[in-house]
């Protein structure tokens, strides 16, 4: 039941795209994501997606694997693609009773969609790209410029680096607890809504237990090592922007420009977008 | 109940980048009322083969028969039904415990079996006295309350209340004091013996399951390597070695003193037998 989720889960290969210097991986994905609300035509998601596909090719990650990722959202993107196609006023094009769909909706509906998709395996891309303590390391080095964030930038990704790190752990955690209450006979796959709610009591309780336990061996193991926080803290690896960075730049000029560009193309566009 | 183990391998992640091969082809036949010891290397698969043997999870490919149904073709009630016959003590089981106290802890697989009120307390009752526990003092505490000693055995006494037919132990004394660990192998000998119950110890110990099995299952890098009688798997000091293993230590004095002493017998793993042979071979020598 956790095997669809990839968001968050790294996926080693020896791509250019994973040794991108991660600062270039997050602001490339944050510009991505703000660009993706600026498009307003087919053509620019025709382009972005375009973009996204090469990606995908050169991290050499299988795209059944990034795909997986969108598996677990398939229902809200169906949701937000009818509810869109059924209320948004404008031009009839098929009615049944009350019911109708418009030019407008078809529309709305098929962005929302390409929008959705382009936000979230854009994002997966990302993270499956790189190494979570990368992400992190990035992450904190561009907080640092935010001068609001500035201050507690290193504690906000000690924080996310600690709970990527346990996600694995909780979730194997999880599994075993869930097998041994199987064991002694628990039932989780049968019964009505309120059965199988109560049925989790005996996961729920001992895996807060030991995420509590666990937390609390963290913090003293980490207090027995002198850890005080971000102030005048050196790394030992510290990132360096390299060649293939200054490309990406480069590129990523080039998409902003071309995405920001196709707003104002005129070339006519099938049903119903023209 | 018999259990046929056939063929079978599990892959963990397939198709990922984190594929691996926990289990290659294995064949196993267990009688009813065998105490068979499982031992093996870290990563050796014991874990995930005995989680195959009450269906927690699936083949990737071949089988396991319970008195010749596959049970693995059982639908979800079936399988359900299947554990109560099985019962499998995971490793560190007292990860398991959630009840607000010990009784209520061990009452619920009972529950899960539906029995009825007196037949369930009448099992936790048995089932914290089998594990060496003292049922009016700790019945009404917090599990969590517990020392580590004594959750391990109301873990375990959770799953002796349900008194499966088959009942397999993971690593049951891994991480407790040397006298914890004989109390607790020595109640599950004397279960065993009393009601012949089929038994799977996966242990560490080539001493506990030399003493305790009637066949010995030696597994390495997910494949099977021994399945036999104790005296003899011992019998392959260099190839047990050779995967990380040992025979137990009074093995190695009994094959020392076959140098000396060639009339003496070396196919000898506890320390009883080591004595009479000694005294045996040696005669009125009665200094060791
Ligand atoms: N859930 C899992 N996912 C992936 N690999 C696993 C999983 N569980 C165990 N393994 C791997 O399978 C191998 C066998 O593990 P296990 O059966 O637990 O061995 P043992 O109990 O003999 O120490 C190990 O190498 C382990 O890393
Ligand atoms: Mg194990």
């Amino acid at each position: 039941m956790f095997k669809d989720i990839t968001i968050g889960q790294f996926y080693p290969t020896d791509s250019v795209i994973h040794r991108l210097d991660p600062r270039t991986k997050i602001i490339f994905t944050l510009v991505y994501i703000i660009l993706l609300f600026v498009i307003n035509n087919l053509w620019g998601y025709l382009f972005a997606t375009a973009f996204l596909v090469f990606v995908v090719i050169a991290s050499k990650i299988p795209v059944s694997y990034v795909l997986r990722g969108l598996k677990a959202l398939v229902f809200i993107i169906l949701l937000t693609m009818i509810l869109n196609m059924f209320m948004t006023p404008g031009t009839v094009i098929a009615q049944w009773g009350f019911i109708q769909i418009t030019i407008e909706g078809l529309r709305v509906s098929i962005y929302m969609a390409f929008r959705l998709i382009l936000l979230v395996a854009g994002t997966s891309i990302m993270t499956l790209a790189t190494s979570p303590i990368d992400l992190t390391d990035g992450m904190e080095s561009c907080m640092k410029v935010v001068p609001l964030l500035k201050r507690v930038a290193h504690e906000l990704a000690m924080m996310m680096s600690i709970a990527l790190r346990f996600i694995p752990t909780l979730m194997e955690e999880t599994d075993k607890i869930m097998k041994a209450q199987k064991a002694r006979g628990a039932d989780f796959e049968t019964g009505n809504l309120i059965a199988r709610a109560k049925a989790l009591i005996p996961i729920l309780v001992p895996l807060f237990v030991s995420a509590f336990r666990r937390a609390d061996e963290l913090a003293t193991a980490m207090e027995a090592r002198c850890y005080r926080g971000g102030e005048n803290r050196t790394r030992m690896n510290q990132l360096q922007f390299e060649k293939r960075d200054a490309v990406s730049f480069v590129g990523m000029s080039v998409l902003t420009a071309l995405l920001i560009g196709s707003r104002y193309l005129t070339w006519p566009m099938p049903f119903p977008f023209g | 109940m018999s259990l046929e183990i056939k063929h079978l391998d599990h892959i963990y992640s397939q198709g990922s980048p984190f594929e691996f091969k926990a289990l290659k082809d294995i064949n196993v036949t267990i009688e009813k009322g065998e105490f068979i010891g499982l031992i093996g290397h870290t990563g050796s698969g014991k874990s995930t083969l005995i989680q195959h043997l009450n269906g927690l999870i699936k083949p990737t490919s071949g089988t396991v028969y319970l008195d010749g149904r596959d049970i693995f073709e059982q639908n979800k009630k079936e399988m359900i039904q299947l554990r109560h016959a099985i019962g499998l003590v995971f490793q560190y089981p007292e990860a398991q415990l959630f009840e607000e106290t010990v009784a209520r802890d061990v009452a619920f697989g009972p529950k899960n079996l539906g029995l009825d009120a007196d037949e369930i307390d009448l099992r936790v009752h048995s089932a914290i006295d089998m594990v060496g526990l003292d049922y009016d003092l700790i019945a009404e505490k917090s599990p969590f309350e517990l020392s580590g000693g004594q959750m391990r055995r109301v873990a375990i006494a959770g799953v002796l209340a349900m008194e499966p037919d088959v009942l397999i132990l993971d690593e049951p004394t891994a991480g407790l004091d040397p006298r914890g660990r004989d109390e607790i192998l020595s109640q599950i000998k004397k279960l065993h013996d009393a009601k012949n119950n089929t038994v799977i110890l996966v242990s560490h110990s080539m001493e506990d399951v030399g003493r305790l099995s009637d066949k010995i299952l030696v597994m390495y890098q997910g494949e099977t390597v021994f399945y036999d009688t104790p005296a003899h798997v011992f019998k392959h000091v260099e190839q047990l070695e050779s995967i990380g293993l040992a025979v137990p230590q009074v093995t190695y004095l009994m094959h020392a003193l076959k140098r000396t002493f060639p009339e003496m017998r070396d196919d000898i793993f506890t320390v009883e037998a080591a004595r009479e042979e000694i005294n045996r071979v040696l005669g009125g020598n009665k200094h060791v």
